[in-house]
């Protein structure tokens, strides 16, 4: 692998072991806890998972019921109806509360709606006063059809929840995962790497170290007996200049009493 | 955290429509409809004259507007513009594809249901399924 021989770029020295000691420990448990809420948050991927797959068969049950309630309506007041209903637009009373929730450090938007009552009183007839619309006819099917969609409306609503719950888990999940394993396959290596790097560049100064102290520890030694050996040789030579002297003539001035002597002595005439 | 849109928590948003004549009118009477002073609707009615051009127009509308939270959107009429959909990976408004009457709902083309089932293997979906 690309990322096995890579080490951080740092002067070995104790120092730095010690921080790059650290920095493994903090990248374990940092890969420790990731890994956790990666699996947290799969638990609840999963359950949601599931409640979608439940909620979309439902959510066609529903819709059926609704369109089917719509054409009873449509058959009994007449086609005029949608027109009644598509003039009479004004606020909408139904609407959509949103909030967060929080999932292991994940904010998960969750939706719920609710009938805003200043709008249902004050609204356009089709929002507010169910009489009005159908008063002719058909009133009844109408209210029905009505019924039918605020059912489904409920369930479209918390399958939006669900839906966006999931693309929100799922992008998680991803980033989660993939810090996981950067942390595992990137990071923790190369410290690993690096530490190994300093304790050999450590062992290896010792060993010098221990080298040199060798090398002139037998220096030393070859030193003392070089002098031991000169000092004998002076000692001899020194000897041998006392026994000379013992014997009345200086090795070196022996000659020299001659001459000097010859030049002061007036009774030698030639 | 940087990069993550961040969702907005409102005490009241608007669901809009993109769908054909009769889930409007049934939604529209269940009181989901909202006119604003400008006479901008929450809604678009999609007819055989309607353009492609107009639903994306409409589409890029209702998922650029703050105060949707969810777009519901027939799957025949999302089967059009199906580039825009899957390209879209906001977590609100929320895009629902809803089965409309005469176009019966597929499944196979929902973009949440496909990537269900991409993510995971066919057991687990078809399990839950039955």
């Amino acid at each position: 692998m690309a990322g096995q021989n890579q080490r951080l770029n740092v002067v070995p020295t104790v120092t730095m072991l010690g921080v790059m000691k650290a920095r493994l420990v903090g990248a374990t448990r940092g890969h420790a806890l990731l890994k956790k809420k990666s699996d947290a948050l799969t638990v609840q991927f999963r359950a949601i998972l599931k409640k979608i797959v439940a909620a979309k068969e439902s959510m066609g049950e529903t819709m059926r019921a609704s369109s089917f309630s719509l054409a009873e309506a449509k058959y009994v007041a007449g086609d005029g109806v949608r027109h009644v209903v598509l003039q009479s637009v004004r606020a909408a009373s139904v609407r959509v509360r949103s909030h967060q929730e929080n999932v292991a450090g994940v904010k998960l938007p969750k939706f719920t709606h609710f009938v805003d009552p200043a709008a249902a009183s004050s609204g356009g007839a089709s929002n507010a006063s169910p009489s009005l619309t159908g008063l002719a006819r058909g009133g009844q099917q109408v209210a029905a059809c009505r019924a039918a969609h605020v059912k489904a409306i409920e369930v479209l609503v918390e399958l939006a929840s669900l839906q966006t719950s999931f693309l929100t888990l799922d992008e998680a999940i991803k980033t989660t995962n993939r810090r996981v394993n950067a942390l595992e396959n990137v990071v923790k290596p190369r410290i690993e790497n690096t530490i190994s790097y300093i304790k050999g560049e450590l062992d290896e100064l010792e060993r010098e170290d221990f080298f040199r102290l060798k090398k002139i520890q037998g220096y030393k030694k070859r030193e003392i007996e070089r002098q031991t050996a000169a000092a004998k040789l002076f000692a001899e030579e020194q000897l041998a200049e006392d026994l000379a002297l013992k014997r009345g003539i200086s090795l070196g001035s022996a000659a020299n009493l001659l001459v000097a002597g010859g030049d002061k002595d007036d009774d030698i005439i030639f | 955290m940087a990069g993550r849109p961040s969702i907005p928590t409102k005490s009241s948003a608007l669901i809009a429509m993109i769908a054909d004549e009769d889930t409007v009118t049934g939604f529209l009477l269940a009181g989901v409809g909202n006119v604003d002073l400008r006479k901008k609707t929450n809604y678009l009615i999609v007819d055989n004259k309607t353009t492609v051009k107009q639903i994306e127009d409409a589409f890029k509308e209702f998922t650029a507007r703050e105060d949707i939270a969810i777009v519901l959107i027939s799957q025949y009429v999302a089967n059009m513009i199906r580039f825009l959909v899957d390209g879209y990976n906001k977590p609100v408004p929320a895009i629902l594809e809803i089965p409309s009457k005469d176009h019966p709902y597929d499944p196979a083309h929902d973009s949440v249901l496909s990537r269900v089932k991409y993510l995971f293997s066919a057991e687990s979906v078809a399990s839950d399924r039955r």
